[in-house]
């Protein structure tokens, strides 16, 4: 290295830019004019709303010709905390997107473990697996509710002929009852999806691992708690995370199956906020209900990224 | 394949046909009610195969206008938010796989955002602005919707698609002279064949099968789509009801089946089969 080069820095050209990459979002003229007729909707019907709502929240807004709006602060999170339906709904969308979750990841792990074995009828269980998901959510709540039907209902004539029940149940309707009737519907409309994810993850594992495994006299268990489990682990906690924050989000299926009811019983986070923004027009608390369930779902990103971070250190 | 014993395959079997059985009883007792006769479906013990199977549940649901009405509306907003979604996601999409952009990156973004929002802070601000467009009770506005909700994901499904096609062929077309825009319309758009129709699909059947924007942004009977109506004829359930219901939800269910069909090859062989790479 010599002198000059120590008093006067060398001077080094900027590595040159690609050139495509400059202007607006590192796009080119071209560029902007193949994205902007996408861009323009996406902006104006979602990322504005969303951020109006957020900001909603924190505003009286209320349905009306001649309602106005101002800004209260966190007055609408005071209401709130003091609003019984609201922890009632938050208890009941905890304990519905947790039990969903939980069983449908069990149930799933079962299914795709007997899906990645050489089984007659495989392919009538992965067909059938399939199903739900191509179903729209609406006609599986009505489906599940010809279930359920306490007459007519095939549940109850199960039941009865097995003498598990000796009269018949009005599931939905019963204060006890619907809340669980649900969550088996939940768990019935997700499995699809956490199954093609879990196989896909098995299959991932190499078959060597196990055959050595094996031959160290590894039992089933050992082989799944030492082989499969690390390395399904990742897609694992991805997957329950994701999968809890669609169930804690959902709606549909339980508006068709008990619009809430019996009671609220089933009434979930997001079918309060409809209701109070739709049949009573209080846009502003809904809107603060959605906040209140970001809150939520934002304690399970960050426990996500937590564990992704631990993962990645790990390595 | 490590060898099992007798017992653990017996084992295997009777809990591969516990899931068999859990899930297709539902599907099963849907089909079986759609086929029962009023009389039939009154009955207090209720038959699991219908005694004498009957079509008229069908003919019922179609005769009753609002049925044969809303599965028109629902093609029509599907059909145009597939098409739109498609048309726009396109050079987006290029866009997204060619240049070194932050517009790939701000659509991830976007595409995981828009799963784990509540849905409640969109739909209240959508249903004000639509209002104020003038678009609220309309099937444009709801095909707005639609076409927005389901272009993150189209345009991931398809900037993927575009990154497999060689870049090589662009730099020949525009070594020849063809602007970008005649380049993405006479070399990519061709090659993308499977893309778009696996993109557009998807976003057919999320607008066919979707419910929540609908009950929120369409009131007028005559725009109602398919859910809406369903969802409607739950309300008056008579037991006699219960077979036209169940005759068109089946209904309903028939273009999300074609797309899972068509998509079942590449769910199958994708996922399914064991090709995970990234």
């Amino acid at each position: 290295m010599s002198a000059t080069a120590v008093t006067e820095p060398p001077r080094t050209t900027p590595p040159q830019r690609p050139a495509r990459r400059r202007g607006f979002l590192g796009l080119d003229r071209d560029g902007l004019m193949l994205a902007v007729p996408a861009l323009v909707p996406v902006v104006l019907f979602s990322v504005y709303p969303l951020l109006r709502g957020i900001y909603l929240g924190f505003t009286d807004a209320q349905a009306g010709a001649n309602a106005q709006t101002s800004f209260t602060g966190f007055e609408n999170y005071r209401n709130l905390l003091g609003d019984s339906y609201f922890w009632e709904s938050f208890r009941i969308g905890l304990i519905w997107a947790f039990a969903v979750t939980i069983l449908q990841f069990f149930a799933s792990l079962g299914l795709a473990l007997l899906l990645n074995q050489r089984l007659r009828l495989r392919w009538l269980a992965r067909t059938l697996a399939l199903v739900p998901w191509a179903m729209p959510p609406v006609v599986i709540g009505i489906m599940w509710r010809l279930v359920y039907h306490p007459n007519a209902g095939i549940l109850n004539d199960v039941l009865m002929d097995l003498r598990i029940i000796d009269e018949n149940v009005d599931w939905l309707s019963s204060f006890s009852l619907a809340l669980p009737a649900v969550i088996l519907v939940g768990v019935w409309a997700g499995m699809p999806q956490t199954t093609v994810v879990l196989l896909a993850g098995l299959q991932s594992v190499p078959r060597e691992l196990h055959e050595a495994a094996a031959m160290d006299g590894a039992g089933v268990w050992q082989r799944f708690r030492n082989v499969t489990w690390p390395a399904i682990k990742p897609v694992v906690v991805a997957m329950t995370t994701l999968d809890f924050i669609w169930n804690f989000n959902s709606f549909s299926l339980v508006y068709v199956l008990t619009q809430g009811g019996p009671g609220g019983e089933t009434r979930l986070p997001l079918l309060f906020a409809y209701e109070e923004a739709f049949r009573y027009g209080n846009y502003g608390y809904a809107a603060a209900l959605g906040n209140a369930m970001v809150v939520v779902i934002a304690v399970f990103v960050v426990f996500y990224l937590r564990q992704r971070v631990r993962e990645a250190n790990a390595r | 394949m490590t060898r099992s014993t007798p017992v653990a395959t017996t084992l295997k079997y009777v809990a591969l046909a516990g899931y068999l059985v859990f899930l297709a009883f539902p599907l099963f007792w849907l089909v079986s009610t759609a086929l029962k006769t009023p009389q039939e479906l009154a009955l207090i013990e209720p038959t699991w195969i219908p005694n004498d199977i009957t079509f008229d549940n069908f003919r019922a649901a179609f005769d009753e206008q609002p049925i044969v009405r809303s599965i028109l509306n629902t093609l029509l907003v599907a059909g145009v938010s597939c098409l739109v979604t498609v048309v726009l996601s396109i050079p987006a999409a290029y866009v997204m796989a060619r240049y070194r952009s932050v517009l790939s990156r701000m659509t991830l973004v976007w595409v995981l955002l828009s799963q784990i929002f509540p849905f409640i802070l969109v739909i209240i601000p959508l249903f004000l602005l639509l209002r104020d467009l003038g678009l609220y009770d309309t099937y444009l506005g709801l095909i707005a919707v639609y076409v927005v909700w389901s272009m993150p994901f189209a345009l991931w499904m398809l900037r993927s698609y575009i990154e497999t096609i060689p870049i090589e062929l662009e730099e020949a077309a525009s070594m020849d002279g063809a602007s970008k825009v005649r380049t993405l319309r006479s070399v990519i758009a061709p090659l993308l064949a499977p893309g778009v129709v696996a993109a557009g699909l998807f976003a057919f059947v999320s607008a066919w099968n979707e419910f929540l924007f609908a009950l929120v942004l369409i009131r007028d009977p005559e725009l109602q789509t398919l859910s809406l109506t369903l969802v409607k004829f739950i309300g008056a359930e008579g037991v006699a009801r219960l077979g036209p219901l169940a005759a068109a939800s089946l209904v309903a269910t028939i273009p999300s089946l074609i797309f899972f069909a068509f998509m079942q090859r590449r769910l199958t062989g994708g996922l399914l089969g064991g090709a995970v790479k990234s």
